[in-house]
């Protein structure tokens, strides 16, 4: 019966064929490690993201005058609501967690490299909605840090020349923020940025598996076929999709396939982030004033500023460096510049060697410079802006930069280890 | 149009000089328990006789706190809610906002969420900090809140208090110290019991912070045992199909 419906289904949609091809019978390199959860991590953030967010807005109203009360009757009346947004707030910061180090992972190993450059550009572009998506979805419980965060990064469009002023205008839809600026940022975030955040994280993995996964390594597990024989070859237990074999012109080395193999691995790794992720929702979800910020918990006031405005934790290295810059265009400039150029790291590193494991002393001290520069800019960021503060975040910015700049200088001719044949 | 938005801007600016001169004072620990069921009633109870002339607490309905602080409907409105008609409204005054704005130089907040905003510290001090001061409109200052326009609505239950200074030896010098603030006796009740009434109150607005609280840690608790359970399952299950690739 089962069968005959399947068949049935596979003769006008290749459903199992599909299935095979990505799950199934997709080669994934044996050596994933503790680095390779989250990319799955990320997928169910969003499916978080997007469940809870579904059911939050069947209870939200998005005007000035009733958002921040119909966040309360969620908190208060609606069953279980207080769950549910909780699970929604922390999941905001959980996913860029995830994303963070699903993006260093990249780094590490070169996950960015000739031929995943395609694969790394639609991450980024993932990485830029998510930022809007999540700046967008701040402004709605409508509190005092939802309304002032906004003002001050709507503000940073107002520094282009020529055009700023009108465009704050054109994005606010209103001379201050208003119920005309929620009212846009509610339409564009529970339905315009996710819709493009689900196309480009489907791009994201068609992408991924036709270049197929990179590993720790750094080496490739399909290698042409040259009638060379490797011993101990674990892929040759399994059944592989011919479209990766390329009907025998292709050799598939030290990999499995992803179902079971990885879907049992990833449970591991979802169950874990799980015990972490709901021991900040049902035991911290103010996360110390990082995740839901004190002011927050009090509606918006035109009339009256906080005392410190801080963007959420997972702007704050970026928001660091906008400010360590005394001119403001600059700061902008640089502040976007700093995304930018992790957008174009498969073009600035120019070594064949992709893991880290393989490259020079400099690399790899370089990396740990970009790593604490990241984290030094983020920290400041969250703090005021004393003249000390600054100058650690001018000397953290030139850190941060450096990273690229030196990447580029010595990638071309760096002395790498080398490469094993097979993966370790 | 530009002028509002000019306007808008010279607001901005000069509030945010004005709060940065914000000053740091010791903050003691409020001494709550949200398990307190007869702490949360007194802290109810005074609550609705001391702060309800003036401020509201306009997202928490009378139901919610006669439910979670196990208070049967009839005996909370009829002990409790001198204002409600029915026990699903929220916790309002009808004092007209216009003049508790003109009476004090600003309206009065919303005190749902103010152990969230301020945190139980800060109201446990600065509820314990008035102090006579002659040239304020009320007549008392505050050592956490500097010239606040609220009254010391509690001076019955903790009489006059007055900022207590000693004459101690500094540096070789006989100088006099502020010590902290001594109420004159004439409360009607003693300081440790004056502290133990702040401390109700602050635990009943810690609570109306968050109502989700006294469910959301034994929940969280049966979902944490569920997880380390199926993280051990999920582990095992994980190293049995791995067997065929070591």
């Amino acid at each position: 019966m089962f069968k005959n419906f399947m068949s049935w289904i596979e003769y006008r949609m290749p459903f199992m064929e599909k299935m095979n091809l990505h799950v199934m019978q997709y080669p994934a390199p044996k050596n994933f490690n503790f680095w390779y959860f989250f990319g799955s991590l990320a997928m169910l953030v969003l499916v978080n993201q997007i469940v809870t967010g579904i059911w939050l807005t069947m209870n939200f109203e998005p005007s000035a005058e009733r958002a921040f009360a119909s966040v309360e009757y969620i908190m208060r009346d609606v069953d279980y609501g207080w769950l549910l947004r909780y699970m929604h707030s922390t999941g905001a910061s959980a996913f860029f967690v995830v994303v963070y180090l699903h993006m260093f992972r990249g780094m590490m190993y070169g996950s960015y490299q000739k031929p995943r450059e395609l694969l790394w550009i639609f991450g980024m572009l993932i990485f830029v909605v998510l930022m809007a998506e999540a700046f967008m979805g701040y402004l709605l419980p409508w509190g005092q840090m939802s309304f002032w965060g906004a003002q001050v990064i709507i503000s940073i469009f107002g520094v282009i020349p020529g055009i700023g002023d009108d465009l704050t205008l054109w994005i606010r839809g209103d001379y201050v923020i208003s119920g005309a600026t929620l009212n846009r940022f509610f339409a564009l975030h529970v339905i315009a940025l996710p819709l493009v955040l689900v196309i480009l994280v489907f791009l994201h993995i068609i992408a991924l598996h036709e270049v197929g996964s990179n590993n720790p390594d750094g080496i490739d597990v399909k290698v042409p076929n040259e009638g060379q024989k490797f011993e101990n070859n674990v892929s040759e237990k399994f059944t592989f999709h011919e479209y990766f074999t390329k009907g025998g012109k292709k050799i598939i080395v030290d990999a499995i396939p992803f179902h079971p193999y990885y879907t049992v691995k990833d449970i591991v790794g979802v169950v874990g982030f799980l015990i972490i992720f709901c021991g900040v929702i049902f035991f911290a979800p103010e996360g110390g004033g990082y995740l839901l910020e004190a002011p927050n918990f009090e509606p918006a006031n035109p009339m009256k500023t906080p005392d410190h405005i801080a963007p959420v934790w997972y702007f704050t290295p970026f928001y660091a460096i906008l400010r360590a810059i005394p001119d403001q265009l600059w700061g902008a400039i640089l502040m976007f510049a700093a995304i930018i150029l992790l957008a174009l790291l498969p073009w600035l590193d120019r070594c064949k060697v992709r893991s880290v494991r393989y490259r020079s002393t400099l690399h790899k001290l370089n990396l740990v410079n970009f790593v604490i520069s990241f984290v030094v800019l983020g920290v400041l960021g969250v703090l005021p802006a004393t003249p000390t503060y600054t100058l650690y975040a001018q000397i953290a910015s030139v850190a941060y930069f450096g990273f690229f700049g030196l990447l580029w200088w010595y990638s071309k001719n760096e002395k790498t280890k080398p490469l094993p044949v097979r993966l370790s | 149009m530009l002028k509002k938005l000019f306007s808008v801007l010279a607001l901005v600016t000069s509030a945010s000089v004005l709060a940065a001169g914000g000053h740091a004072v010791h903050l003691d620990k409020a001494p709550i328990n949200l398990h307190d069921k007869e702490s949360l009633q007194r802290g109810a109870k005074m609550f609705q006789n001391y702060c309800l002339g003036c401020h509201q607490m306009e997202y928490q309905r009378y139901s919610r706190t006669f439910r979670d602080l196990g208070i049967p409907d009839d005996v909370g409105m009829k002990e409790l809610a001198f204002t409600a008609n029915k026990v699903g409204d929220f916790i309002k005054n009808s004092t007209p906002k216009a003049d508790l704005a003109r009476w004090f130089g600003a309206p009065p907040p919303d005190l749902t969420n103010v152990a969230r905003v301020r945190g139980p510290d800060w109201i446990y001090t600065y509820l314990r900090s008035f102090y006579v001061d002659p040239t304020r409109p009320f007549g008392v200052n505050n050592e956490v809140f500097p010239l606040v326009g609220m009254p010391h609505v509690l001076q019955e239950l903790q009489g006059i208090p007055h900022k207590k200074h000693e004459t101690q030896m500094v540096d070789g010098e006989s100088k006099e110290v502020y010590v902290g603030i001594v109420a004159d006796g004439s409360g009607e009740l003693s300081p440790e019991e004056y502290d133990r009434a702040v401390a109700d109150l602050v635990n009943y607005l810690e609570y109306t912070g968050e109502p989700s609280k006294l469910e959301s840690h034994s929940l969280g608790i049966k979902v944490m045992i569920f997880l380390f359970i199926f993280f051990v399952l999920a582990f095992l299950l994980k190293k049995e199909y791995w067997k065929d690739v070591h």
